[in-house]
């Protein structure tokens, strides 16, 4: 497609905040060689919102990412934007922006260069093409950067740009392939809220790929966890925490103890207290309840049931390890100046505070297989 | 302290007489020539020779197969160029894109004309020029063909160098991601971002085909070197010095390579 026949959106003729249109993805498989990086995946993206996919390394996320962006062709399925199919369509004609996990700027070009580079393969006029590169790099706090080199700019600096770079031709959708992590822990969480606050100010629908789970639960609307070429669960940061659909969910986002229980209809009694079950928990008999460690109230006991192995202070919170009669090793969060008050071979009462757990049956591999 | 300043001060003679002796060996052939050709003719020194190579109305009286030779070199140099270009930037930028496997091939392919000697080569080449000359007449600048496959060692590593320089991939799809169809790609990302590779690359192929005699002796046409091996044969003063002449030219376009390579090779990212 020539560029005069590009997509040119109102909001880069108007220099005006994009507007997020629908994303749908339908039973999207592809393999490579015997390896099935996408096995079914059908994913619904409403306008505007911002989804992050979260997964373990191979479960295919990156696929979907740049299935969607016409960089990989699926082997089936369909992808939709704004209700157009456009499985078929190639990349440069998608209208979507990208930053990707590589440093992309290209290095022969200044910042302004880079910024205008979408813009004037669409031959925006340069007074318009001017004003919306002078409004991207106002967005990403570098104006006074626009005449230096991606090589004179840091890690950080180079993904705003690369950022600026994608949301100047105001795509339609925004696609970000693990944009923050080359980066040291600090900026990476400054441009993970700056990431957010742009994504809410222009309003762009917004798809973000990480392996860190952190970064996803801060910034999304939704967040879906892939497995195996297929979705887990898509469900708001809080719900996917609090409320895993499956033990691999429940497993791979936060930390989460494996303790044996007797359950009974919708509860579980564990550590010598009843707690409250998730929907999909087993129903009766033995089981492993996966509860997360901030869920279990630990308190100094002469007469507890368990031993201190070890407690942690890890900054805003602390941690400590504790083995039960039964040998159990429980993980629980305690207060940060809780710490020094526990030493090893200390006792410790354990106590199940009443949030809901996940079930599972206690002769299954909980990693593995899904609740009934 | 003491024993390390006088090793480093013996390692800095060592190195000195290694170059010393290495330029002696490099030089002493270019001033025996330079001794030949401002030899006059009742002893003492004269620029005779000289000014008759650097006076183009003489040569072209005197001398026509000589600029005929310059004039096909010259041809020879561009079209060389050109082909290897156009033939190797894209083919070695889609295979880096798109079939990563065949990298190992096409490297072997392009590096077989180093293990076969001119001869073999023109042995292999006569059938094919009888082609050529067929379709394309008798013309010395169809040597380019043939010169493409002699330069193609030295040019695909050159380019190679220049593409493992770059994320070829990454700058390729963001391109992509922003709008450039693959024409845009090539123009105005890669090529740009191998600008000294391409230079390097363009470089050495003029120097080898500056400096190529057996094939276009062997297959009867003319270049510079065949020139200056027939004129050899009639004023061997002003033959060696346009064989220096050539050598230095040669030199020149290999120093302003290293150059170039040396001023891009100082661009370097800042860390913060």
């Amino acid at each position: 497609m020539s560029p005069t026949q590009m997509p040119v959106s109102d909001s880069v003729a108007g220099s005006e905040p994009g507007h997020g249109v629908a994303v749908t993805l339908f039973d999207l498989h592809r393999s490579y060689g015997p390896i099935r990086a996408l096995d079914g995946l059908t994913l619904d993206i409403a306008p505007g919102e911002f989804v992050a996919l979260l997964g373990p390394s191979g479960c295919g996320k990156t696929t979907v990412l740049r299935v969607l962006a016409g960089l990989e062709d699926a082997d089936s399925g369909r992808v939709e934007v704004g209700g157009k199919d456009i499985t078929s369509v190639p990349t440069n004609a998608r209208d979507m922006g990208m930053v990707f996990q590589a440093y992309s700027l290209f290095p022969h070009m200044t910042v302004r260069q880079n910024v205008e580079f979408g813009l004037r393969l669409r031959r925006i006029p340069s007074t318009r093409r001017s004003t919306r590169v002078s409004e991207m790099l106002d967005l990403v706090e570098l104006s006074d950067h626009a005449d230096r080199y991606a090589h004179q700019l840091s890690g950080g600096q180079q993904q705003r740009v690369a950022l600026a770079r994608a949301l100047a031709i105001a795509p339609q959708v925004l696609l970000l392939d693990e944009p923050l992590s080359a980066l040291d822990a600090k900026v990476r969480v400054q441009l993970r809220d700056e990431i957010r606050r742009i994504q809410l100010e222009v309003g762009t629908t917004t798809l973000f790929v990480t392996h860190d789970q952190e970064e996803a639960l801060a910034v999304a609307d939704r967040v879906g966890v892939m497995r195996a070429g297929n979705l887990e669960q898509l469900a708001s940061p809080h719900d996917l925490y609090a409320r895993p659909a499956t033990p691999f969910v429940a497993d791979f986002v936060g930390l989460t103890n494996r303790l044996r229980a007797t359950v009974d209809h919708e509860r579980a009694n564990l550590l010598g207290t009843s707690v409250p079950l998730l929907p999909g928990s087993v129903q009766r008999g033995a089981a492993l309840v996966l509860i997360r460690p901030e869920s279990i109230a630990v308190t100094a006991d002469p007469d507890g049931r368990a031993t201190v192995v070890t407690a942690s202070f890890l900054g805003a919170t602390g941690s400590l390890y504790a083995v039960t009669e039964s040998g159990e090793t429980v993980l629980a969060q305690i207060d940060n100046d809780a710490v020094a008050t526990f030493n090893p071979g200390d006792k410790v009462s354990l106590v199940p505070r009443p949030n809901p757990a996940l079930a599972v049956a206690a002769y299954a591999d909980a990693s593995l297989v899904a609740p009934d | 302290m003491k024993l390390r300043a006088a090793r480093r001060r013996k390692q800095t003679i060592f190195r000195r007489v290694v170059v010393g002796l290495i330029g002696l060996f490099f030089a002493l052939p270019l001033l025996a020539m330079v001794e030949f050709t401002t030899r006059a003719p009742g002893g003492g020194r004269t620029l005779q020779t000289w000014t008759t190579l650097f006076n183009l109305a003489a040569i072209d009286a005197n001398y026509p197969e000589l600029k005929t030779g310059i004039q096909a070199s010259a041809g020879l140099v561009l079209l060389t160029v050109a082909i290897m270009l156009v033939m190797l930037v894209p083919t070695m930028t889609w295979i880096r894109l798109r079939v990563p496997g065949m990298r190992r091939l096409v490297e072997f392919i392009c590096l077989l004309p180093l293990t076969i000697p001119a001869i073999v080569l023109v042995v292999g080449l006569a059938p094919v020029y009888a082609w050529v000359a067929y379709f394309l007449g008798e013309s010395s600048l169809w040597l380019a063909f043939a010169y493409v496959v002699l330069v193609l060692p030295y040019a695909y590593r050159a380019l190679d160098a220049g593409l493992s320089a770059i994320d070829v991939k990454t700058l390729a799809e963001a391109a992509r991601s922003l709008g450039a169809g693959w024409p845009t790609v090539m123009w105005r990302i890669i090529l740009p971002n191998m600008r000294t590779a391409v230079l390097s690359a363009s470089f050495l192929s003029v120097a080898l085909v500056l400096g190529e005699f057996t094939i276009a002796n062997l297959f009867s046409r003319e270049n510079l070197q065949v020139a200056i091996n027939q004129l050899g044969k009639r004023d061997d003063s002003l033959a060696t010095a346009a064989a220096l002449a050539a050598l230095i030219l040669a030199f020149i376009v290999l120093f302003a390579m290293s150059f170039v390579g040396a001023a891009r090779g100082s661009h370097r990212p800042e860390e913060n």
